[in-house]
């Protein structure tokens, strides 16, 4: 058996351990992407195997904090895919303007720049101030982040293009305060939402929602582990209720896809039936 | 010829990569044994065109890499733009938006780099036209896994810098021109079941 079989078998023991001991779990990922991080962390370090790497993490949590941060892949824009925003607002928000008050919950929102694009849409449709916004990303360090609601000022330029061709109605510019080197978010958008902790693999339902944003998350899961959280979704929203996955994402591989009918085939929003 | 025992094809291309695909995909036989995967950098936000184009003038089925889809013969494989592309150890796709790496997304070393992974010794990686690095160090990879590389003719290329880089990165197996590197692939791996 070669080298490769065995760092496979390395890795496989290695996500064993931050599981029982961290409880986090990484088992049920999509393992060339995982492999790939875990082998870059281990190149900066003076160790010499993934076997060593393992040890360390079982002794030192603050090694373990660093590898965390290089597990789950955080890169993220605000109205990433323009056109799916697009189709959001025109095939979503007319349905959303019949209900009194609204849940929507972001699952993986990452640094929140999905949250705060989806926050300013309700804005212009008049639907914010019903809506209860929960967000939600495993990563506490990000959590943190998306609570300022920082971005970075040499993004700005993009996400203008980006708000414009998503139909933005005002100026982006409106959005934010420019300090230093970043942006600020207008920070009323925070006002109805809430940040938590919740971790896809190994958490559970949350009730009741109108719609549900997870985009660009299955993608680094296995079938197993889209299943479960598919599921989690399903049970997550109320009747009726829609379901936005990333681009390149679908239901395919999970026991639940009749349980939900295409709205957008192309930009992958979906309304759950039963 | 030494006929090269290959179950997966790597192409990498950048600027000039329509055209340089054109002179390749559709020389492909109809019975050509190995799946070709292929990352091009385009625009993030550009379209289906290559992808239809490539496939009207092509007897192999081209299609855009889904994630999870299994990866067989008969098949060329495209990247979706913005995405970066990974094989997985049970020959599927797997997706990543992850940072650019080399400024590209998807990146060409994160393909080659992950299906020399998987197909090891018996893995063909081809770098074609282009205006940055991208590519070098998967081609190293390769190698190094006993897989070979070509490379295109410099002076054949619309963009010269990423074939010059491989070849300096790395000993390709073959540097040829353009036009005879389709008519080579079909010579060079061996058919199905023989
Ligand atoms: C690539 S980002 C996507 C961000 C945003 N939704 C977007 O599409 O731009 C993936 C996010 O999923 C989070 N994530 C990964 N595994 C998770 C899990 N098991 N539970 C909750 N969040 C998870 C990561 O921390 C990361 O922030």
């Amino acid at each position: 058996m070669g080298k490769i079989e065995n760092e496979n078998i390395e890795i496989e023991l290695l996500l064993e351990a931050i599981y029982q001991k961290y409880g986090y779990d990484f088992r049920k990922y999509s393992r060339a992407s995982i492999k790939r991080r875990i082998l870059h962390r281990l190149a900066k370090t003076d160790l010499d195997s993934v076997s060593e790497m393992q040890h360390r993490l079982l002794y030192d949590v603050e090694f373990f904090d660093k590898l965390l941060l290089d597990l789950s892949v955080n890169v993220t824009e605000m109205f990433r895919d323009p056109n799916f925003y697009l189709d959001v607002r025109k095939e979503v928000f007319p349905v959303l303007k019949t209900y009194p008050y609204l849940k929507i919950w972001h699952a993986g929102c990452a640094t929140g720049e999905e949250v705060y694009s989806l926050a300013i849409m309700l804005r212009e449709e008049g639907l914010y101030d019903r809506a209860l916004i929960y967000a939600t990303d495993f990563n506490e360090v990000v959590l943190k982040k998306a609570k300022q609601g920082i971005i970075p000022l040499n993004e700005i330029q993009k996400y203008t293009a980006n708000y414009q061709k998503a139909g933005g109605k005002e100026s982006f510019a409106d959005y934010y305060t420019a300090k230093y080197n970043s942006a600020l978010i207008d920070q009323s958008l925070k006002k109805n939402i809430v940040f938590s902790d919740h971790n896809l693999a190994t958490d559970g339902v949350f009730g009741e929602m109108n719609l549900i944003f997870c985009r660009n998350v299955l993608i680094y899961f296995k079938k197993e582990l889209q299943n479960r959280v598919i599921g989690l979704f399903r049970e997550s929203l109320c009747n009726l209720g829609f379901l936005c996955l990333g681009s390149k994402e679908s239901l395919m591989f999970s026991e639940y896809e009749k349980n939900f009918e295409p709205t957008v085939k192309e930009t992958k929003i979906f309304r759950k039936i039963s | 010829m030494r006929k090269f025992d290959c179950k997966a094809i790597v192409i990498g291309v950048s600027a000039g990569g329509m055209l340089a695909l054109r002179k390749i995909i559709p020389v492909l036989s109809a019975d050509f044994p190995a799946p070709v995967i292929i990352v091009q950098h385009m625009h993030p936000y550009s379209d289906n065109f290559m992808i239809h184009d490539l496939d009207r003038k092509s007897t192999l089925n081209v299609r855009q890499a889904e994630e999870k889809e299994n990866i067989s013969a008969g098949n060329v494989y495209i990247a979706p733009s913005n995405y970066h592309l990974l094989v997985e150890q049970d020959k599927t796709f797997s997706l990543s938006v992850c940072e650019r790496l080399n400024f590209s997304r998807p990146s060409i070393d994160i393909l080659f780099e992950t299906a020399s992974e998987v197909y090891q010794d018996k893995l063909l990686g081809i770098v074609l036209t282009g205006a940055n690095k991208d590519g070098s160090e998967g081609a190293k990879i390769i190698k190094q896994r006993g897989g070979k590389i070509i490379v295109q003719d410099p002076k054949t290329a619309e963009s010269k810098v990423m074939p010059q880089s491989a070849i300096a990165n790395t000993n390709p197996d073959h540097i040829l021109p353009l036009t005879d590197i389709g008519d080579f692939l079909n010579k060079y791996i061996n058919k199905r079941n023989k």
